[in-house]
């Protein structure tokens, strides 16, 4: 006998596989740009990344005796591992990108039960644990060397780059966040700093040192407008977590210029734009409301900029994020919407007459 | 007119286009009607004629039965073949009791007693007739409309909403009797406003539903309700999202409409008043839209209480392919059905057959938080969160996140991504909770019976007790003074 | 040195007079939690939990000695409002998700000897001596004494029939378990 099935009988059409679907495609402008700025190394830390995701994947929930195929299918183990590559230094070591993603997928997310339970964003999760262990490969930066172009590592190069640990001849370069860091250890100021360092222009197109997908400012702003369009994120989270930034940058820049950069460099440099538009709107480990998107957004916002200024690393994003993952349960706790014919508290409305 | 906003709500696939162009039909007279006893909400109605019994058409059949409850009247003239069960149009497939009347095809109809000026009558005597014709709430409520009425007349309703929003897909009835039928609705709508003096009509239709909008503007020139034009979203014909749409107001939790002033009926209900009124004619007829995939030739049907569901089918021509699923009512709220010798009732408002295609179910997957179910919900819950609790056997955390105040619209059914059925974990709790509510109850019930049972016993125990002390102390006294008596005669 | 020992005996002692004190004065007599117990538990003394009637039960159950699963008549309602009271974690997949049951005569042949009536703790039998007896359901708690007693099987406990009333939608499959 078929069960009978429960209304409503009608489905929109979505599904998880294209939801993933989508911020994938969101993500491909900046990744392909990231390929073309960094030429082959890229490319295969990019597949090395997925590829380890997907076997890691499959072995684990084969381990727990799961069906594999829908597992995999939902495209959430390789989203993450797609995050977890944009964020690494382009000529990281392929182990790197193979511990990254084992530990991405299945200490942050299967260990915690599986999609949806996870308390952090995995691809973040194993950016700080790489970044914790492993500092020296993960702030090892390259300058630029567009696909094409003459310093660009040839192909058979780009192998032995990832693949052997080849070090790299007078292409090292460091990230504008740790370059200024530095500087502020040496005691310069930033007016000398960020001389011959800050393009605001290169910034934005992406032409800089970085972290493999994350220079590029304008092509995520794109992606995640996109996403916005499309109704799969809602444009709070990113918003606060973009003011969270600019509000203490814009005072403590008025209050003393020279230690203080101001809201352009914040908001241009380092992970922000990606954490802004794809990890803090990372739908399990954020809050479910409205404003409590747009809490949780400016609370990453905020630390990120605290991490930033006062912290010991250069970049914040990924440790700012985490931090409010923490948080995340308790904003829910506590801010939820008003339910029809109820006050906030949840007592029924009084009986009005007008007669 | 100032509309205030729906929260939340979806966009489902209208779907109407594939019977909107279609003018009502009656359906053909069936040979055999079944008409369940229990077509509204409250205690079923009982029956006043028996077996063999001829009867015509509008005659009484079964009586109202306690406070709540509606009576029924013979839809066609005809012979009662049995006074029996018959499979109920509900999700369960379980038998009500129904009353089979075997149509003698003449179609004849009893004495009526019509009414030149209905308006000479007082709203007391108008909301009597309307019970008497059984009259109940159209739209899929069943809620009997006389007793709405008194209640609404006795806490002094300001405001009479007209629901014409038909929100739900496919759905054209209520369109279409408002394209046809616009006079006679706007002649009831007056009698319901006169029947409970309210000071402001409103009738809310979707703007999805222009030829009907004309229709009612035109025929509600001259008097003074208001046709309002409302943006096509479900669930803009819930009660309380209709009454938020228009008038900014909220019912409180666990009340009525009446609280803040309002009475909301539907449409098709204000038609059934007019003929009642007018014509004296009871409810035993009502529009329904057959539609769906799977349906040769959607259209909306005139049929009367108790046709066999199949006959509207083989009437529009039958399938076109197999169907995956057969509803009743509208995709976001209709309750799957079985067995298609299910009778309509006052309630059923269409008979769906939907493709697996329009259907677009698939297994579900985890719940990966995204909530977009809290976006859709129109009541401000957060379904996602009462799902987990009650997969997890924690019904009263999904009481505490407000699972009694979800109006089971489906909306957040409809969008989840993962496929989750939420709305079904949400009935499937509410119906749990009932039944311990019962259990409950019959358990203190019994405790009693148990207490008084147990003193009852001690009693019966006691009193033997004391009656064998006063046999004993009787018996001793008699021996004492048999052994006294003797003792004295030894002496003498 | 002396001072220290003089002070700290006097706190223990004085400490140890006030305790001595407020166990006579603050003592509680009996268990109240026994009555509460008793208070969820159906009243009806069927014995099936193998304590001598309710209270028994409710001691047992005080005296954590008796899992909170151990009233079938009670059903799944009864362990919930246990577990809230005990602070136990009722696992209800354990309770034999026993369909309610309810006793019901078979009047061909019934003899009207009147037995089940004398037994049935909630007075749910109706009847006289050599009359058919008939069960009144909202009594009924399905306790089984009557079964036990009736000489020729005609009363016996059958499941509730299910109405459009009493009828609800199932628990949703979990997720994959069809798959």
């Amino acid at each position: 006998m078929n069960r009978i099935t429960h209304s409503p009988h009608a489905h929109a059409s979505v599904s998880i596989g294209t939801v993933m679907g989508t911020v994938l495609l969101a993500l491909t402008p900046a990744t392909l740009f990231g390929f073309w700025l960094y030429g082959w190394p890229a490319v295969n830390l990019w597949a090395v990344s997925l590829i380890a995701a997907i076997v890691g994947e499959a072995f684990v929930v084969r381990l727990q005796d799961r069906a594999v195929r829908p597992v995999l299918m939902d495209g959430s183990g390789i989203l993450t591992a797609w995050l977890l590559a944009i964020s690494l230094p382009p000529f990281a070591p392929w182990w790197i990108a193979v511990l990254g993603s084992l530990f991405a997928v299945v200490i942050g997310k299967q260990v915690f039960g599986g999609l949806g339970q996870n308390v952090f964003n995995p691809a973040m999760a194993a950016r700080v644990m790489l970044l914790i262990s492993f500092p020296l490969e993960m702030t090892t930066w390259v300058a630029p060397a567009p696909l094409g172009s003459a310093q660009a590592p040839s192909w058979m190069e780009s192998l032995r780059i990832t693949f052997l640990s080849q070090p790299i001849d007078g292409m090292a370069s460091a990230s504008l966040l740790g370059h200024v860091k530095t500087e502020f250890t040496r005691g310069v100021g930033l007016d000398q700093a960020l001389v011959g360092y800050y393009e605001p222009m290169d910034m934005l197109w992406g032409s800089r040192a970085g972290s493999l997908g994350e220079t590029a400012a304008v092509l995520l702003l794109i992606g995640g407008l996109f996403l916005i369009v499309r109704r799969i994120i809602t444009w709070h989270a990113p918003f606060a977590m973009l003011l969270g930034v600019v509000v203490p940058a814009l005072l403590f820049n008025a209050i003393d210029g020279n230690h203080y950069a101001g809201p352009m460099y914040h908001l241009l440099s380092g992970g922000l734009m990606l954490g802004a538009f794809f990890i803090v709107t990372d739908p399990v480990t954020s809050p479910n409301t409205a404003l409590g998107q747009f809490i949780f957004g400016f609370g990453c916002g905020v630390l990120t900029w605290i991490i930033r200024t006062w912290g010991g690393y250069p970049e914040g994003v990924a440790f700012a994020v985490m931090i409010m993952n923490t948080v995340a349960p308790i904003i829910d706790q506590y801010v939820k919407p008003r339910i029809y014919g109820r006050d906030r508290k949840g007592v029924a409305l009084p009986v009005k007459k007008e007669a | 007119m100032k509309l205030f906003d729906l929260r939340g709500g979806v966009h489902p696939e209208g779907k109407k286009d594939l019977s909107a162009d279609r003018p009502i039909r009656a359906l053909p007279l069936p040979k055999r009607l079944y008409i369940s006893l229990q077509q509204h909400i409250g205690a079923p109605a009982s029956p006043v004629v028996s077996v063999g019994e001829r009867v015509l058409k509008g005659q009484l059949i079964a009586a109202a039965q306690g406070a709540v409850s509606a009576p029924i009247h013979a839809p066609t003239s005809g012979i009662i073949a049995a006074l029996g069960d018959h499979v109920a149009p509900h999700p369960s497939g379980l038998q009500v009791p129904a009353i089979t009347l075997e149509s003698d095809g003449e179609d004849k109809w009893i004495a009526t007693q019509a009414v030149d000026d209905p308006f000479a009558l007082t709203p007391e005597d108008i909301a009597a007739r309307v019970g008497a014709a059984g009259i109940v709430g159209l739209g899929g409520a069943t809620f009997p409309a006389a007793l709405k009425l008194n209640l609404s007349r006795n806490s002094g309703v300001q405001t009479l909403i007209m629901n014409g929003g038909e929100c739900e897909p496919y759905l054209t009835c209520d369109d279409h009797i408002m394209r046809e039928r616009a006079g006679e609705i706007i002649e009831g709508i007056r009698l319901i406003a006169y029947a409970v003096s309210a000071k402001e009509v409103l009738v809310g239709i979707e703007d999805n539903k222009p030829e009907a909008i004309a229709a009612m503007q035109a025929a509600a020139k001259e008097s003074a309700v208001k046709i309002v034009v409302m943006p096509s979203m479900y669930p803009m014909g819930s009660e309380k999202q209709i009454i938020q749409v228009l008038t900014g107001k909220e019912i409180p939790a666990g009340g009525r409409p009446a609280d803040i002033g309002v009475l909301v009926h539907n449409v098709a209900t204000a038609f059934a008043v007019q003929q009642a009124i007018r014509y004296g004619k009871p409810l035993i007829s009502r529009i329904a839209t057959v539609s769906g995939g799977a349906i040769k030739q959607p259209c909306n049907l005139e049929v009367l209480v108790g046709t066999p569901v199949e006959e509207l089918i083989a009437y529009t021509g039958g399938y076109t392919q197999p169907a995956a699923r057969l509803v009743l009512g509208g995709p976001m709220m209709g309750q799957q059905f079985t067995h298609t010798d299910v009778p309509v009732v006052k309630g059923t408002s269409g008979v769906l057959a939907l493709t697996s295609k329009e259907i677009g179910q698939a297994e579900p997957s985890p719940c990966i938080r995204c909530s977009t179910c809290v976006r859709a919900c129109p009541v401000g819950l957060l379904p996602l969160e009462m799902a987990s609790r009650i997969r997890a056997s924690d019904l009263a955390s999904a009481v505490a996140f407000g699972l009694k105040d979800c109006i089971a619209c489906g909306s957040c059914s409809y969008v989840c991504p993962a496929n989750i059925p939420l709305v079904h974990y949400f009935n499937y709790a509410k119906g749990d909770l009932a039944a311990q509510e019962r259990a409950k109850l019959k358990q203190e019930a019994t405790k009693k019976l148990a207490d008084a049972r147990n003193e009852r016993m001690a009693r019966i125990e006691r009193e033997r007790a004391e009656a064998m002390a006063k046999r004993k102390a009787a018996k001793e006294a008699r021996e004492r003074a048999a052994a006294a008596a003797k003792a004295a005669t030894e002496v003498v | 040195m002396f001072t220290a020992v003089i002070s700290l005996t006097i706190l223990g002692s004085a400490m140890g007079l006030f305790l001595g004190y407020s166990a006579r004065r603050l003592e509680v007599e009996g268990n109240p939690l026994v009555a509460e117990i008793q208070a969820i538990l159906p009243g009806s003394q069927c014995g099936q939990c193998g304590f001598p009637g309710c209270a028994g039960a409710a001691q047992a159950l005080a005296d954590r000695n008796a899992p909170i699963t151990l009233c079938p008549p009670g059903g799944r309602a009864v362990v919930q409002a246990l577990s809230l009271k005990l602070g136990i974690e009722a696992n209800l997949s354990d309770v034999k998700d026993s369909v309610p049951m309810i006793a019901e005569v078979k009047e061909e042949i019934c003899i009207g000897c009147t037995r089940c009536f004398k037994v049935c703790p909630t007075d749910a039998i109706m009847g006289a001596a050599q009359q058919i007896h008939s069960v009144f359901r909202e009594a009924c708690t399905a306790c089984g004494k009557c079964e036990e007693v009736c000489p020729t099987e005609s009363i016996k406990l059958q499941p509730i029939p299910v109405t459009l009333q009493s009828w609800h939608w199932h628990k949703p499959l979990a997720q994959g378990a069809t798959a």
